[in-house]
């Protein structure tokens, strides 16, 4: 079917469209098949509002005057609009039938399965061409990159035509001294294919941090030979690795009775297991929407309040994957450790976990093109499913399948280290908050699919532009920077007792008023930053002026040569 | 941490026997809240101090002693023998620094519609009132009497707070004394004038602060609230603000919340809920807000009162002036409102604040409940105060501190009886002398979009726990780097850099002049020796240094400025890993060093004599300083 055939009405007039905190506007609802279009009705400076309509995660409507009058006596209806980003908005449609063609034609079409239907692959803008290479970085490239990698490391491609593990990429980094026969045998033992390999090594120990699935140990302890060969090859002779098991311990050995499991301290002896406990899938997204639904109503009281923000957990989960990338840290930079992340699947808190320590260690990730990096590197190519966790946000109706925030989740916490660390990164919230919209609803091709097999089977590099390369582009990113950068050197620590983490009102309270006076307090920060750089910046007003009044004394000086002579 | 305890008169000094740096901890008898002995332990006796600016403090004693239960039976409050190097004009000269007859003539009093009442010139009408009071023209000597005998306490309705533009005005006073029918012509007569001393307006709103069923009761004791049938043209109206005790206890859990060693996230946020505290702020905004709507919305002037109309009634009216004035939003604004509808109007600093061992029951937060208030508008209005959370922070300590003569006692009268101007400093000049330290940066003085009037949210999530304040001293809370601080040291130096470039134009613009003049003298000689010298004279020529480096110009001025700018770039590194910052702490801290030596060269006792205690005391530090 083609997508023009859902659209029933495309055009209606005089419509009324009311958003928070703005008059309401008259005028004109289009619907193609990708977006929905408001413009207002004014000629000179109209006015337009472009919605994706994958944006779009809920449709409400309300029709009046069901029965009794006729068509002609002004029926309408209202239909209420929630984005994924959180906005909602309301349209009051004159007529109807027309309301309720709308209404189905947005349902359908923002519920598009199929890839290749996305409007990612009709993008064209004409600043853009789709010939360029696609992406920021490769595997490859990472490893070329990365000096220290070289000794001890090497780029595998047994994974080349992702048989060995569909959600990996074609490349990955694992130690030099295990051979690729090994890997398929470690990856038989471990969940969907996911054995270990290296997330990051620290810059300044060369310690470690690993990722993978859990071991296939079952309920009859099966081991496996080369995945204990390989741990051991990680830690190379040194005296201890640690292994964060991303699962409460009584959770991993329940995991056995349906043939998942844990390392066994016999096996492997040189490895030390911590259990920590992270929800995961539908608890989270659950939380998700409990928090949004208390946001949206400012009419609780205080302890009301209080109480739906406790009771949504949301900041208990950005607790505790702060709290355990802190140890992965401390493992990582105080101790010396190397470090193997993974819980059950390896492809949702390993991430977080796995990144966010990153981003407290190395310096390099907290550039915007470093984090950008840690992002494609982390998530896109090490196989996050962003297509089924972000197929709906909070405010869905539909039954939840796959869907959790994890990626919300790992901004939220970054914009919690930034709070911490105003200094620190170079990126502002603005870039997060740019990210947890297009997670959601793109124009780019970028967090398509669930893994790089599905990417390249759809074509995505061929047929779609990439988001992190036209982020980076100099006059986009400087809306990104955060004007206080000032980098260091040093692992930035982040506290994570309750008293100092907060919730993210940039994310969640974005279509309130409360977010408009933050709005001018970031602009407040931007003109002092830019009124210091113009009087500071490259010192040449200065140095000018001051060579200025000393040509000036110099002629002087000659003058009264001359008064003498 | 190990090391020496020490007690002096004053103050309790830990000396830790680090390695390298001694430490040293100060802290203020009259800050400390209560002592707590907890059963010997192997280690030692281990005492527990909380101190009222929520530091929290144990120490493991190797002896026993009773020589801390004493310690809170002090009756001699510091700010007497706070002696610090000035002379006596000076102190004088500290107490003239706020001025409240300036501050009413910034409002625009006396006019014709307002005037001085010299009625309470001797405190005799109202014992907790000021000397001199504001009421509207029309009213008479004995009308305001008789006003006084009908409300509690006879503080009968006066002014606060005059708004210019409109003449409205809030002002405040204590419940009447109605019961359940009695009535007052005077007090009647009264409201009338202040309804009429608004031209503009047809009715006044009477706000009681107390929760409704509160005010009832009251009336079986014979006060209570006004009757709208017996007062004209009076729209009467509840507000719901919860009495001290209440707000007493609601801190009292919130500190326990924030003193919780490693809580989980859920525990915080249900301790946080079970306080109650953030409810009782949102009443406070809910009734500021209504009153500054009032005022500067529909023009129409209020009378706040609640029982007494010291404590509800002063927060009230503080937190609508902010609201309604952007000079209370400034550093010296924000002093002068504290003077004046705090210190002047009897706010019950002695009482409320514990000052002296009295009454538990007296004790309550209001004033923090105050600051508390102006932080939550700060976090919603970043750009529109002067000040920044230090300042509070500051002024809290020292409410609590006793440090200076300020908020001593119950009320004006007290504090003439007790010679607080002779005796003791005033807090303020001290806080203005520091004023680079609690400067918001962000500060937009141009307010005029909204006639200066705040409008915050009410929404739940607005209201934020404060934990600079309530965690003030636990440092691994607080964020690492300070935006404040370097938004702060930017400004300073664009700042700084203006000012280079303005004097070396103005240098240049001398110079040119200079240049002219000879140049018009030597016209001349230079005409006949042109030949010999080949340089063009066109002023043009000025601007192309390049020509003359050779000669003349060493690298100095250029080498100058690098240096500035590697300087600066060094700085801000700084920041990045040590906070020389938001230690509002240290000036108490610096001061009460300078006043120990001080001590020891002047009158008194020497602080070592009955001090040191326990010589050899074992001790394992202050774990959450």
């Amino acid at each position: 079917m083609e997508l023009s055939e859902h659209i029933k009405t495309a055009n209606v007039e005089d419509v009324t469209l009311r958003r928070p905190f703005h008059p309401a506007l008259r005028g004109t609802l289009c619907v193609t098949s990708h977006h929905l279009l408001f413009s207002d009705r004014k000629d000179e400076a109209s006015w337009q509002l472009l919605i994706l309509l994958k944006n779009i995660d809920a449709i409400e409507k309300s029709v009046e005057n069901l029965f009794g009058y006729p068509r002609a006596v002004g029926s309408s209806g209202t239909i209420t609009i929630k984005c994924k980003d959180l906005l909602v908005l309301q349209l009051e449609i004159p007529g109807m039938e027309e309301c309720l063609n709308i209404a189905s034609s947005i349902e359908a079409l923002s519920s598009l399965e199929s890839v290749t239907e996305m409007y990612p692959f009709f993008y064209r803008p004409s600043h853009l061409t789709l010939n360029g290479p696609w992406g920021l970085s490769s595997t490859e490239q990472y490893y070329k990159q990365t000096e220290r990698l070289w000794d001890r490391w090497r780029v595998s491609t047994v994974n080349s035509d992702y048989s060995v593990c569909p959600s990996y990429p074609s490349a990955v980094i694992v130690p030099r001294e295990v051979d690729d026969d090994k890997l398929i045998h470690s990856a038989r033992f471990r969940q969907g294919g996911r054995f270990p390999v290296l997330s990051y090594c620290h810059h300044r120990n060369g310690m470690v941090i690993m990722r993978s699935s859990q071991p296939l140990t079952g309920a009859n302890k099966k081991r496996c030979k080369e995945d204990e060969l390989l741990l051991q090859a990680v830690i190379d002779g040194s005296e201890l690795g640690y292994i964060i098991d991303l699962r409460s311990a009584q959770q991993a050995q329940q995991a056995r009775m349906t043939g998942g499991g844990f390392e066994s301290k016999s096996f492997y002896s040189h490895w030390k297991r911590i259990h920590r406990h992270h929800e995961r899938g539908k608890v989270v997204q659950e939380s998700l929407i409990k928090l949004v639904e208390a946001c949206s109503d400012p009419s609780h009281s205080v302890d009301r309040w209080l109480s739906k923000l406790e009771n949504s957990k949301w900041l208990s989960h950005v607790h505790s994957a702060l709290s355990t990338a802190g140890l992965v840290v401390e493992c990582v930079e105080r101790d010396g450790h190397s470090v193997l992340v993974h819980g059950s699947e390896g492809t949702d808190n390993t991430l977080l976990v796995s990144s966010l320590a990153q981003l407290i260690l190395d310096p390099a990730s907290r550039t915007v093109t470093g984090f950008l990096c840690l992002l494609e590197r982390e998530w896109i190519q090490a196989g996050h499913p962003f297509q089924q966790r972000c197929a709906h946000s909070a405010y869905s109706h539909a039954r939840l399948k796959q869907e959790c925030p994890i990626f919300l989740l790992l901004l939220d916490c970054v914009w919690q280290v930034w709070r911490q660390f105003p200094l620190a990164l170079e990126f502002s919230e603005a870039l997060l908050l740019r990210l947890a919209q297009e997670v959601y609803a793109s124009n780019y091709g970028t967090f398509l699919c669930n893994s790089e097999q599905e990417r390249c089977a759809a074509g995505v590099k061929e047929n779609t532009h990439c988001l992190f390369q036209s982020l980076l582009r100099p006059d986009i990113e400087e809306q990104y920077l955060n004007p206080l950068y000032e980098p260091t050197d040093l692992a930035i620590w982040p506290s994570v007792h309750p008293q100092s983490l907060q919730l993210w009102t940039g994310l969640f309270l974005r279509w309130t008023e409360y977010a408009q006076n933050m709005e001018e307090a970031r602009e407040e920060v931007w003109s002092i930053v830019k009124e210091h750089h113009e009087q500071a910046g490259p010192d040449r007003t200065n140095n000018t002026l001051s060579t200025h009044c000393d040509t000036l004394t110099s002629f002087e000086n000659l003058m009264d040569e001359l008064t003498i002579l | 941490q190990v090391g020496m305890l020490y007690l002096t008169a004053t103050h309790t000094i830990f000396v830790g026997k680090g390695s390298e740096d001694r430490s040293e901890l100060w802290v203020l008898h009259s800050l400390v809240c209560n002592v707590v002995k907890h059963k010997a332990s192997q280690s030692g006796y281990p005492l527990l101090i909380h101190c009222k600016n929520f530091q929290v403090m144990q120490f493991i004693i190797s002896q026993e002693s009773d020589s801390f239960v004493y310690l809170i039976q002090f009756s001699k409050l510091y700010c007497f023998s706070f002696n610090p190097n000035v002379d006596k004009a000076e102190r004088e000269h500290s107490w003239d620094f706020l001025d409240l007859k300036a501050e009413y003539s910034r409002m625009g009093l006396p006019n014709k519609l307002w005037h001085v009442t010299p009625i309470n010139r001797e405190y005799r009408v109202c014992d907790t009132y000021p000397a001199d009071l504001f009421v509207p023209q029309s009213v008479t000597l004995p009308v305001i009497i008789g006003s006084s005998k009908f409300r509690s306490r006879g503080r009968f309705p006066t002014l606060s707070y005059y708004c210019k533009e409109n003449h409205a005005t809030i002002c405040r006073s204590s419940q009447p004394l109605s019961g359940f029918s009695a009535r007052c012509l005077e007090d009647e007569q009264m409201l009338q004038a202040i309804m009429k001393s608004n031209p503009g307006s047809r009715f006044m709103y009477v706000v009681d602060t107390r929760p409704k069923l509160n005010a009832m009761a009251n009336r079986a004791a014979g006060k209570g609230y006004e009757n709208e049938d017996n007062y004209c043209n009076i729209k009467f109206q509840f507000i719901g603000i919860e009495n001290i005790h209440v707000m007493r206890n609601s801190q009292q859990k919130l500190i326990e919340v924030s003193a919780l060693r490693s809580p989980s996230m859920g525990e915080f946020l249900m301790g946080l809920e079970n306080s109650d505290w953030l409810r009782h702020i949102k009443s406070i905004m809910e009734a500021g807000i209504f009153i500054s709507k009032a005022v500067a919305e529909e023009g129409v002037s209020v009378l706040v009162h609640c029982s007494d109309g010291w404590d509800r009634t002063a927060q009230v009216c503080s937190v609508a002036s902010v609201l309604l004035d952007p000079y209370y939003r400034t550093l010296k604004g924000l002093m002068v409102l504290i003077e004046k509808d705090w210190v002047s109007f009897g706010h019950k600093f002695s009482h409320r604040c514990g000052h002296l061992d009295g009454e538990a029951k007296e004790v309550s937060p209001v004033i923090d409940q105050f600051l508390d208030c102006l932080w939550q508008l700060m976090e919603q209005f970043p750009c529109y105060f002067e000040y920044n959370e230090k300042f509070l922070i500051s002024i809290h300590n020292h409410i609590y501190s006793c440090h200076y003569g300020n908020f001593i006692c119950n009320s004006q009268k007290e504090r003439k009886d007790l010679c607080i101007k002779e005796k003791t400093h005033s807090i303020w000049p001290h806080l203005w002398e520091n004023k680079l330290d609690f400067m918001n940066p962000l500060f937009k003085p141009d307010q005029s979009q909204n006639q200066g009037l705040l409008r915050p949210r009410t929404a739940p999530y607005c209201f934020k726990y404060w934990r600079r304040l309530y965690n003030r001293f636990d440092r691994e809370l607080h964020p690492r780097q300070s935006e404040l601080d370097c938004l702060m040291t930017v400004k300073e130096e664009t700042q700084q850099l203006e000012e280079d470039l303005a004097l070396c134009e103005q240098k240049l613009a001398v110079l040119d002049k200079e240049r002219a003049k000879t140049l018009y003298m030597q016209k001349g000689v230079l005409e006949s020796k042109q030949a010999l010298w080949s340089l063009p004279l066109d002023t043009s020529l000025a601007n192309t240094p390049q020509d003359y480096i050779g000669g003349f110009i060493g690298g100095a001025p250029n080498v100058f400025t690098l240096q500035q700018g590697e300087r600066e770039s060094a700085e801000l590194c700084l920041f990045g890993d040590k906070p020389k910052s938001s230690d509002a702490d240290n000036s108490d801290q610096e001061s009460g060093v300078a006043d120990f030596s001080s001590h020891s060269s002047g009158e008194e006792s020497l602080p070592s004599e009955d001090s040191v205690k326990d010589p050899d005391s074992d001790e394992t530090g202050p774990n959450r300083a």
